[in-house]
């Protein structure tokens, strides 16, 4: 799979993502002082920052909802400010509270943005990622009766219709139980596997180390670092042999007690 | 992009349609306030008030079709406040799709909507005693006017939808919109008012809207009202759309 994705990287030059000296300012509140990233084309970076870094501003500049005051942001080799229709074209947001209608069911949900996004045949569309999320049987049910996962999982198959080439997920695991996250990071990697490029932001350290090829650290309104997990831990002091005993983690733990109905299996089984 | 503009337009339209049919409710509370207004004025101020005609009743109903609208015209507020911040009106943003739909679809589900609630608030006349000599096209005049009011007044409920910041302020809006036509032609003759009252009800939009209807209820030639009463209506729409839009581009990019 990963050479798959280094021949199409060397197949198509221009980066999925390049942004450069982005700067926004909210009144005399200075978010973003000139941020530079890229995202190879099929790639999976996660922005990560602390609250309040900017990470939410960068992913609603990259989706055409707010212009930065300075800087240049290029999504599929379209200018977001200048070809902003051609930019919304190929991509898909994922925010950070599910952006879900509450009323409709969840199938309904999907074939109106399969609509909306002018597929031949929303209704297959819709089938299809019920089954890939699993949410065929809940298909049927008001959204307002799922629960925080599934609701983030809907959110998320929404935003995979019409298979836009560039994906923005917001915080996507903020919120969700131990379950339902596995089953977020999963969907992420499926996203992965076929050549989608994820811009992913996180302040959850260890969501960036088991989901991202490359990881960017947003901090005082720039990207202080840029590389893979191997190139920043090579920022630090080398490590050092120490015997420790291994113990669960409370996550373990937690898992390991309530695992019913092998939720996670079926997830992590496509 | 705006090739798509009819298309998706009427996906969105059926979404918000949709949430009416599953909550009709909301067309339910619209027709229930304009009713307890009729019932109150016909059989209980109503014999006090002299208004020169014959029954009341067909006096007092088209106020009381202003007064349904300007109370379920919040509803579209409403929808729009939630849409904002649910997250979807900005999924509905980063998507391909012609931006001014989102708002077209809440004003013309509004339409459709109030247009419900009016019939019913006229079926409710009839068993009142509410009788018109009026003939298909004056009623198709009727028709027309409510429905231009109903888009005025619905493009003004767009601005408070996008610049509300709790969903009571979403719906404030409309408290002083449903105390206009007390200050009209619409209950009593502006007659019977001192002088800089009736200064106000005589130059105010709803006076000169009610008389329109009420000349074409009953069934008279139609004079100066109806083209005042376009004229405010179609003004109101003017400015209010325009503003609408201005508030709609500052809140999405």
């Amino acid at each position: 799979m990963s050479i798959d994705r280094h021949l199409r990287t060397e197949r198509v030059r221009e980066p999925a993502i390049r942004v450069q000296g982005l700067e926004k300012s909210y009144g005399a509140l200075r978010v973003l002082r000139g941020v530079d990233f890229e995202v190879p084309r099929g790639g999976v970076l996660a922005l990560l920052g602390s609250n309040g870094a900017g990470k939410t501003t960068v992913v609603r500049v990259l989706s055409t909802l707010l212009r930065a005051d300075a800087g240049t942001a290029v999504v599929n080799g379209f200018d977001v400010t200048t070809q902003a229709a051609d930019v919304r074209e190929s991509i898909s947001l994922t925010g950070q509270f599910a952006a879900v209608d509450e009323i409709l069911t969840g199938r309904e949900n999907l074939v109106l943005v399969a609509r909306l996004r002018h597929l031949r045949d929303p209704g297959r569309t819709a089938e299809r990622l019920l089954d890939r999320f699993s949410l065929t049987d809940a298909s049927a049910r008001r959204v307002a009766t799922y629960s925080g996962g599934m609701r983030r999982r809907l959110d998320i198959a929404m935003s995979l219709v019409g298979s836009p080439p560039v994906i923005f997920l917001d915080e996507p695991t903020t919120g969700l139980d131990p379950h339902a996250r596995l089953e977020v990071w999963q969907a992420v990697r499926d996203l992965a596997e076929r050549g989608t490029t994820v811009l992913l932001t996180t302040q959850d350290l260890d969501e960036a180390e088991h989901l991202a090829d490359r990881i960017a650290i947003l901090h005082e309104g720039r990207v202080i670092v840029d590389g893979t997990l191997a190139e920043l831990k090579r920022l630090l002091p080398p490590a050092r042999v120490e015997y420790v005993e291994k113990q669960a983690t409370l996550e373990d733990v937690f898992l390991a007690l309530v695992a019913d109905e092998g939720t996670t299996s079926t997830a992590a089984g496509r | 992009m705006t090739r798509h503009f009819a298309a998706d337009t009427a996906v969105l339209l059926g979404r918000s349609l949709r949430h009416i049919g599953r909550s009709p409710d909301t067309i339910i509370t619209t027709a229930i306030m304009p009713i307890a207004f009729m019932l109150l004025f016909v059989y209980v101020l109503g014999g006090a008030i002299q208004t020169g005609t014959g029954s009341y009743v067909t006096y007092l109903l088209p106020g009381i079709l202003l007064i349904t609208v300007a109370s379920g015209v919040s509803y579209t507020a409403y929808r729009i406040f939630l849409d904002l911040r649910g997250g979807i009106f900005e999924r509905f943003q980063s998507m391909p799709i012609a931006r001014s739909s989102v708002l077209w679809a809440h004003v013309l589900t509004s339409l459709v909507a109030n247009l419900v609630s009016v019939v019913v608030v006229t079926l409710v006349a009839l068993l009142m005693g509410f009788r018109s000599g009026a003939g298909v096209l004056a009623w198709l005049g009727v028709t027309g006017v409510v429905a231009l009011f109903t888009l005025a007044l619905t493009w003004l409920a767009v601005i408070p939808g996008l610049t509300a910041r709790s969903v009571d302020g979403a719906s404030a809006f409309s408290y002083p919109l449903i105390l206009l036509p007390f200050i009209s032609s619409a209950f009593v003759p502006t007659d019977s008012m001192p002088g800089p009252v009736r200064a106000f009800a005589r130059h105010q939009p709803v006076t000169s809207i009610v008389e329109a209807i009420r000349t074409l209820f009953a069934g008279q030639p139609v004079g100066s009202d109806l083209w005042v009463a376009l004229a405010w209506c179609v003004g109101i729409l003017a400015v209010a759309y325009a503003c609408a839009l201005v508030v709609y581009r500052r809140t999405i990019s």
